[in-house]
């Protein structure tokens, strides 16, 4: 067994290990954290197959963003996560026989699977790449599949735009600071100067 | 680069893959844990998809993660923000009462 083979192994076995802990977790708190740990190996796991960028990437974005996005929901919302439970053995027995069979099935299309005679020649232990996994990403990406590029800003802009406008509300009766107001607003209206005698008050 | 077969990856990919389909119907009632079960389905994609870019010497598999990756990010915040929505409404998540918003 070469290096990298233990490598995979165990960076393999982790994220498997986390993503059923992901799933099977009693306090989804620990669900989020074992979801970053499984992200957290395919970087890995990216990484040891020569695609560097995209193992960063995964870090900034899924551990960076997404799953603190899940942290603050889980913990943001009083909900009681017992009464969500009831019924987790009765979904137990479906749920397995249809993991079990689709289980199989993708086995079974890895195991018959063989490459393509081209891919063979591709796939050769000996393809040395020409510059680091960032430079020929970006180079693709900003020529071929530029407007695609662009699309994946477009939905991510949408993606803003919908969060912001289904979480936002106005509540009535809060004091809010109304910038337009505080500006317009004249000394001639607001203050007033009065003539007062003294011992007597206004 | 590749030291390791292939079929390791694709073998990894597929339990993920399940892994993340028992979690959606083991958690029929929490709604995020449905939703990052639905992440742990896009990983298993993604790593499909890196395996047979490095082992093709072809980037346009990478190119694809890099979207699916984008996808799933602006997935989990529109999900997110529609349970926070459900939640502030309803004062639950469970997923049996969203059927009562029909009509």
């Amino acid at each position: 067994m070469t290096v990298e083979l233990f490598i995979f192994y165990v960076f393999a076995v982790v994220t498997v290990a986390s993503a059923v802990m992901v799933v099977a977790a009693r306090n989804p708190v620990h669900s989020v954290l074992f979801l970053i740990l499984s992200f957290f190996n395919t970087a890995g796991l990216f990484v040891l197959i020569g695609a560097e960028f995209l193992a960063m990437m995964l870090v900034v974005v899924y551990v960076g963003a997404v799953a603190v996005l899940f942290m603050f929901v889980v913990m943001m919302l009083d909900v009681n996560f017992v009464q969500l439970r009831q019924g987790f053995m009765q979904y137990m027995s479906i749920g397995a026989v249809v993991g079990i069979i689709l289980m199989i099935e993708l086995i079974m299309v890895v195991g018959t699977w063989v490459l393509g005679e081209e891919g063979e020649v591709l796939a050769g232990p000996g393809t040395v790449p020409l510059a680091s996994n960032t430079e020929l990403l970006g180079n693709v990406l900003y020529t071929d599949y530029v407007y695609l590029f662009q699309t994946a800003g477009l939905i991510l802009l949408v993606a803003i735009i919908g969060a912001i406008s289904l979480t936002l509300r106005q509540r009535p009766g809060i004091r809010r600071q109304d910038i337009g107001r505080q500006v317009h607003r004249r000394p001639s209206e607001t203050v007033e100067l009065r003539k007062v005698r003294s011992g007597s008050g206004v | 680069m590749s030291a390791i077969p292939l079929g390791h990856y694709l073998t990894l990919a597929a339990v993920v893959f399940t892994i993340g389909i028992f979690g959606i119907f083991l958690n029929r009632k929490n709604v995020i844990v449905i939703l990052m079960s639905i992440e742990l389905i896009l990983l298993a994609i993604n790593i499909n998809l890196v395996a047979f870019s490095s082992y093709l010497a072809d980037l346009a598999g990478q190119v694809f993660a890099l979207f699916v990756l984008t996808v799933a990010a602006a997935e989990a915040a529109i999900g997110l923000a529609i349970v926070v929505v459900y939640f502030r409404n309803r004062g639950s998540i469970a997923v049996e009462d969203i059927n009562l918003m029909k009509g």
